[in-house]
């Protein structure tokens, strides 16, 4: 059974192929790279000149993704987080965080804000819901015993400062 | 831009002020950095038991939701010992994730 749940805010058929350039990360599933794949993720969409705000955004929604795959699909085994960022015609990031872990059951439940499976840790549950609101279109398609795969898509604003 | 290619060590710094405690955090707080932060605040709040303590957030380069789960266990923590947390200055990076989770009705916020 695999479980998908899609949250478009910006409808506009379907989405571009025209991938303008592209990188390919793969990360063992340590703490310490959550910040790397940030830090990645941040070089990399800098080329299209996000704003402050834009990038800040992008940034925490691949925490928050990350995060996500090393806590709960690995649960703190090692596996190895999979992230792919494109760069679709001129001004859109589609960002992928797959990973082989243990899936989600019901992914309607896992993205309800505050839900949380670890209240003893402290964390917030608010991970899908960051993710939701900072970026345009959160997909997330899961199987469990596989794996998980977020695919998130943003468009950027300032259409003047375009992909060269 | 800054395009942010140093993921920066988070850190807490406490210090007592008459009966407020100051703790300054600065860095990027997320999931890897927050247990660490959780356990050195906690340990100062246990310890020196002050009525009022403030989170300067004013140096905080990157937060995300595990950083709100360290500011929520922290208010519960203060609570504990009747101690009155308040929020200091965090930066509007923080803030948009404080407000997606209603911060403002369980913690004061102030700005500089």
């Amino acid at each position: 059974m695999t479980n998908t749940e899609t949250i478009e805010k910006k409808r506009s058929g379907r989405p571009p192929e025209n991938i303008r350039n592209e990188i390919r990360i793969e990360l063992p599933s340590s703490s310490v790279n959550e910040g790397i794949a940030r830090s990645v993720s941040s070089v990399f969409v800098s080329q299209l000149d996000p704003t402050f705000e834009e990038l800040s955004d992008i940034k925490c929604a691949v925490s928050e993704a990350v995060t996500n795959a090393i806590v709960h699909g690995y649960r703190d085994k090692r596996g190895i987080v999979y992230i792919t960022i494109k760069i679709l015609d001129e001004r859109t990031v589609r960002i992928e965080v797959r990973d082989k872990g243990c899936g989600i059951d019901d992914i309607k439940t896992a993205m309800q804000p505050l839900y949380t499976t670890d209240p003893e840790g402290e964390r917030s549950g608010m991970g899908f819901t960051v993710m939701e609101s900072f970026m345009d279109r959160l997909t997330v398609v899961s199987k469990p015993g596989s794996g998980t795969k977020v695919t998130m898509v943003k468009t950027l604003g300032n259409p003047k400062r375009t992909f060269k | 831009m800054n395009s942010g290619m140093r993921s920066s060590k988070a850190e807490a710094v406490s210090t007592i002020d008459g009966h407020t405690m100051i703790i300054t955090l600065s860095g990027d707080i997320d999931h890897h950095s927050a247990k660490r932060i959780r356990g050195q605040i906690d340990s100062d709040l246990f310890i020196k038991r002050p009525k009022r303590a403030v989170l300067d957030m004013s140096a905080v380069e990157f937060m995300d939701s595990a950083g709100l789960g360290l500011i929520l266990g922290r208010i519960a923590c203060a609570e504990k010992i009747g101690c009155r947390l308040t929020l200091l200055s965090p930066s509007p990076q923080v803030m948009k994730i404080l407000d997606l989770a209603g911060a403002g009705r369980f913690i004061e916020i102030k700005q500089k």
